[in-house]
C-alpha cells in the first residue's frame, strides 16, 4: 500500500498521535507549532480523500487488516469527505489564530496540555465522521466529548467549572444513551458495521428491541447536537469557553453530531425505516421549528455576544433538523449545506469575537461601543458574517436557507417556508443589535483599543471570504451536498 | 437494592462504600455471565481505585450532602421513562444464551473459531481486543489519557511542602504497615503477571495498569503521604502516560510504514500469526503504562489537593 491508500486513517492519526506529543514537547510555542502542523497535514489529507472520493467513488480502509465486519472499517463517501473537508479546514484556520488567542486567555504552564486537548478533541471529531463502525463512532465520541469537557472549563471566568461540568453530566447521558442504542442493534444484528447493519435490520424492523434503539440513538444524538429542548447546555458551555475552543466547537462539534444523525437515521435504518415506520418527520419538523423561533428570541434580549450567537447557534440546528425532517432530496441537501454554511458563519463570527476578545478582554454588548472605528476589519468581517446568518443573497446563508424553502414548498408545506423567513426576520434584530452598538455609537475614550493582529485577521478574512465566495459560486459546494443528499434519501423526494 | 440506598442515603462516605459493593457484586454478575475478563475489570477499576478515587475527594468536601429542597420529579420522570423504554426493548430481545441469536451467529464465529489460529494468542477475548477490534481498543486508550489530561488541566498535581513522606495521614498503624508491606512486592508481581499472561488468561493492559497502580496508592496511604512521590515523580507521569498512547500508536505507525494497514501487527515479523502475538503483547504493554500513569496521576492530583486547605 503506498501513502495515497492510508489516507483515511492519516486523517485522523495525525491529529491523535499529535496530542500526547503536545504533552511530551511541554513548551507553549513547540505544542503550538506541533498541533498546527497537524491540522495542517491532516486538512491536506481531507482534501486528497475529497478529490479521491470524487473521482474513484467510496473509499474503505480496513484498520488492522482484518475485513469488515470482523475488524473495523474506515469508509468515507461523499458525505463523509464532505464534512472531513469542513471539520479540518475549521481546524486549521483555528489553529493559526489559536496562538495569540490562547496566550492570553490560558495560563503559560497549560498552554501545552490545553493544545493536546485540542488536539485530541480535534481526532475525535474526525474520527467519528471517518469510520464505517458503529462502536467505532462512541469510542471517538468520547474522545472528543472528554477533551471538550476540559477544554470548555479552561475559559477564564469561573463559571467555566460549571458549564463544564452541565455539559459533562448531558454529555454523558447522551453518549450512554448512544450506547445503549447501538447495543440493542449489534444485539438484534450481531453487527457493529455500518453498511453491515444497513443490510441486516431491515429483518428484524418490526421488533421493539430496534425501535428502542432508534429512540434511544435520536434522544443521545439530540443530546449531543442541542436538539431543542435538549439544548441548555451549549449557551454556558460557548459563553464561559475559551475564545478559539468556541470557535473551534461551534463550527465543528454540532455539526459532526448533526451528520451521526444523518448517519444513523438515513444510512444504517434507512429512510424507510425512520420516516416510514418510525414518526421520524413529526418529531423533527416541530422541533426544528420551535427550536429556530424559541432560541432566536432568547438570542434577542442577550447583552453577552458569545452568549447571543450561542443561542443563535442552537436556532440554526433546527434548520438542519427541519431540513432533515422534511425528508425530500431538496430537504436533506439544504440541511447538508447549511451544515456547511454555518460552520462557515460561526466560524468567521467567533473568530472575529476571539479577535475582541483578544483586544478587549471582554465580548459584551456594552463593550462593543463604537468598536466599527477601532476595529475596523474585525467588526465589518461580523457585520458580514451577520448578514450570512440573516441569509442575504450573495451570501452563504442565503443558498441554504433558499434549498430548505424550496424544499417546504415542494411539500406544500408553506406554513413552514414563512416560519423560515421569520427566523431570518428574528436574525435581523440580534444581528442589527451588534452593528448598532459598533458603529453608531460614539466610541468610549477611556480605553485604547487596536486592530486585532494579522494572525487573528488573516484566518478570520479567509472565512469571511469563504462566506461570500460559497453565496456567489454555489457549484462545489451544493454539487457535493445534493449527490450526498441523494445516496442518503435513495434518490426519493 | 444497593443503588437504591446508595441514592436514599446522604451520608456520602457510607454511598462511596456502597458503591464498591456494588461494583464488586457486579462484578460477580459478569462472571456468572462467564465474561472473566470484564469482571476483572469491574473488580479493579469498580470497586478498587474508584473507591478510592471518591474517598479522596470526599476528603475535599464535606460528608454530608445537602439536601436539596426541590422534589426532582422531572427527573424520576426521565428516569423512569428510561426504565421502560429499556423493558420495552428487552421484550422482544433474544434470550440470554441462546445459541441462536444474531450475536452468536453472525461475526463471533469466526472470532471463535480462528481467533486463535490468526491472532496467536489463545484468550479470545485479548485476541478481539487487541487485534480485530484494536483500534477501538486505541481508542480507549486515547480516552484514558484525555481523562488523565482533563484531570491535570483542571487540578494540575501540587508539590506541598507540609507534605510528610513517611507519616501517614491515618496515623501510624503499625499493624497495617506490617500486613501492606509483604503484600506489595505481590500486587506488583501479579500486576506484571496480569500485564504480560493477558494473552493466555484473563487479564491484560488496562487490568495490569490499575493493580500496579493501586500498589502505590496503598503505599502512599499507609506509608504516608508523598511516599509514593518520592519513587515516581508526579512529573514523570504524564509523560508516561504520553508515552503509553504513542507505543500503542507507534506500532499502527510502524505496520503503516512497512506497507501493511495502520495497526495490521502481521507487519511485525516475517511470520504473521507471530507478528499478530508480538503486537498485541506491545499494544497491550502501551495500554498498561498509559492506565498505570493516568490512575496513579488522578490519585496525586487529588492527594496533592487535599492538604492545600
Amino acid at each position: 500500500m503506498s501513502l495515497v491508500d492510508h489516507l483515511p486513517v492519516l486523517v485522523v492519526i495525525i491529529p491523535l498521535m499529535a496530542g500526547p506529543l503536545c504533552v511530551l514537547v511541554e513548551r507553549p510555542l513547540a505544542a503550538w507549532g506541533l498541533a498546527l502542523a497537524a491540522a495542517w497535514l491532516s486538512f491536506a489529507a481531507a482534501v486528497a480523500l475529497a478529490a479521491q472520493v470524487n473521482g474513484t467513488g467510496v473509499i474503505s480502509y480496513e484498520l488492522g487488516g482484518w475485513a469488515p465486519p470482523w475488524g473495523i472499517e474506515y469508509r468515507i463517501d461523499t458525505l463523509g469527505s464532505y464534512v472531513l473537508l469542513i471539520v479540518t479546514g475549521i481546524a486549521a484556520l483555528v489553529m493559526v489564530a489559536a496562538k495569540e488567542s490562547v496566550a492570553s486567555e490560558v495560563p503559560e504552564a497549560k498552554v501545552a496540555r490545553f493544545y493536546a486537548a485540542l488536539m485530541l478533541a480535534f481526532a475525535g471529531l474526525v474520527g467519528i465522521v471517518a469510520t464505517g463502525d458503529a462502536f467505532n463512532v462512541f469510542v471517538f465520541l468520547e474522545i472528543s466529548s472528554l477533551a471538550s469537557y476540559a477544554l470548555i472549563s479552561m475559559g477564564r471566568d469561573r463559571r467555566a467549572l460549571t458549564s463544564a461540568f452541565d455539559y459533562l453530566v448531558m454529555g454523558t447521558i447522551g453518549a450512554t444513551f448512544i450506547l445503549i442504542g447501538i447495543g440493542f442493534l449489534y444485539m438484534m444484528t450481531g453487527t457493529l458495521n455500518m453498511q453491515d447493519l444497513a443490510a441486516r435490520l431491515p429483518e428484524v424492523w418490526d421488533t421493539r428491541t430496534v425501535r428502542a434503539g432508534f429512540a434511544f440513538l435520536t434522544v443521545g444524538i439530540g443530546l449531543k447536537l442541542a436538539m431543542f429542548p435538549l439544548h441548555l447546555w451549549l449557551p454556558n458551555a460557548y459563553t464561559y469557553a475559551p475564545s478559539v475552543v468556541t470557535a473551534f466547537l461551534a463550527a465543528t462539534a454540532t455539526k459532526v453530531a448533526v451528520y451521526v444523525l444523518l448517519r444513523f437515521m438515513l444510512d444504517i435504518f434507512g429512510i424507510d425505516f425512520a420516516l416510514g415506520r418510525m414518526p421520524f418527520e413529526y418529531i423533527l419538523l416541530p422541533v426544528g421549528v420551535i427550536g429556530i423561533l424559541s432560541a432566536s428570541l432568547v438570542a434577542i434580549y442577550q447583552v453577552e455576544v458569545k452568549r447571543l450567537l450561542a443561542y443563535s447557534s442552537i436556532a440554526q440546528i433546527g434548520y438542519m433538523l427541519l431540513g432533515i425532517g422534511l425528508a425530500s432530496t431538496t430537504g436533506v441537501t439544504g440541511a447538508i449545506l447549511h451544515l456547511f454554511n454555518h460552520a462557515l458563519m460561526k466560524g468567521a463570527l467567533f473568530l472575529a469575537l476571539a479577535a475582541i476578545a483578544y483586544r478587549l478582554r471582554s465580548t459584551s454588548l456594552q463593550d462593543l461601543t463604537g468598536l466599527g472605528r477601532r476595529m475596523p476589519w474585525t467588526m465589518f468581517a461580523i457585520v458580514i458574517g451577520g448578514l450570512s446568518l440573516i441569509g442575504v443573497p450573495a451570501t452563504v446563508g442565503f443558498v441554504s436557507k433558499w434549498y430548505l424553502v424550496l424544499a417546504a414548498l415542494e411539500q406544500g408545506l408553506w406554513p413552514v417556508a414563512l416560519l423560515i423567513l421569520l427566523g431570518s426576520l428574528l436574525a435581523v434584530v440580534y444581528v442589527w443589535k451588534l452593528v448598532e452598538a459598533a458603529y453608531l455609537t460614539e466610541p468610549r475614550d477611556d480605553v485604547a483599543v487596536q486592530e486585532a493582529p494579522l494572525s487573528m485577521l488573516i484566518p478570520l478574512w479567509v472565512l469571511v471570504i469563504a462566506n461570500v465566495y460559497f453565496g456567489v459560486n454555489t457549484e462545489v459546494s451544493v454539487g457535493l451536498a445534493r449527490q450526498a443528499a441523494a445516496v442518503l434519501t435513495g434518490g426519493a423526494g | 437494592m444497593i443503588a437504591v440506598a446508595a441514592i436514599r442515603l446522604s451520608d456520602l462516605f457510607a454511598v462511596v462504600m456502597l458503591f464498591g459493593v456494588y461494583s464488586l457484586l457486579t462484578a460477580a454478575l459478569f462472571m456468572d455471565l462467564d465474561a472473566v475478563d470484564v469482571a476483572f475489570t469491574e473488580a479493579a477499576v469498580g470497586a478498587g481505585v474508584t473507591t478510592v478515587l471518591m474517598l479522596s475527594s470526599l476528603h475535599l468536601t464535606k460528608r454530608w450532602e445537602v439536601l436539596p429542597r426541590r422534589k426532582p420529579l422531572l427527573s424520576l420522570l426521565v428516569v423512569g421513562i428510561t426504565g421502560a423504554a429499556l423493558v420495552y426493548a428487552v421484550l422482544d430481545a433474544p434470550l440470554l444464551g441462546d445459541p441462536t441469536a444474531p450475536v452468536h451467529q453472525h461475526v463471533t464465529p469466526r472470532y471463535i473459531e480462528q481467533g486463535a489460529e490468526e491472532v496467536g494468542v489463545p484468550n479470545l477475548v485479548t485476541a478481539v481486543l487487541a487485534s480485530y477490534r484494536g483500534y477501538d481498543t486505541f481508542g480507549e486508550t486515547v480516552v484514558i489519557f484525555t481523562a488523565g489530561l482533563a484531570v491535570l488541566l483542571l487540578l494540575g498535581i501540587h508539590e506541598d511542602a507540609r507534605m510528610r513522606p513517611g507519616v501517614s495521614a491515618i496515623g501510624d498503624q503499625v499493624v497495617l504497615r506490617s500486613v501492606v508491606k509483604p503484600l506489595l512486592p505481590l500486587i506488583l508481581l501479579f500486576g506484571l503477571y496480569v500485564q504480560f499472561h493477558g494473552d493466555f488468561g484473563a487479564g491484560g493492559g488496562f487490568q495490569a495498569g490499575v493493580i500496579f497502580a493501586t500498589a502505590f496508592v496503598l503505599y502512599d496511604l499507609v506509608f504516608g503521604d508523598g511516599s509514593a512521590r518520592s519513587v515516581v515523580p508526579p512529573g514523570w507521569l504524564h509523560r508516561l502516560a504520553a508515552l503509553g498512547v504513542l507505543i500503542y500508536g507507534g506500532v499502527g505507525v510502524y505496520s503503516l510504514l512497512a506497507g501493511k494497514a495502520f495497526l495490521d501487527y502481521s507487519a511485525l515479523a516475517a511470520d504473521p500469526v507471530h507478528g499478530q502475538h508480538l503486537g498485541v503483547l506491545l499494544v497491550e504493554l502501551g495500554v498498561g503504562i498509559a492506565v498505570f500513569s493516568v490512575v496513579l496521576l488522578i490519585f496525586y492530583a487529588f492527594s496533592g489537593r487535599s492538604r492545600r486547605r
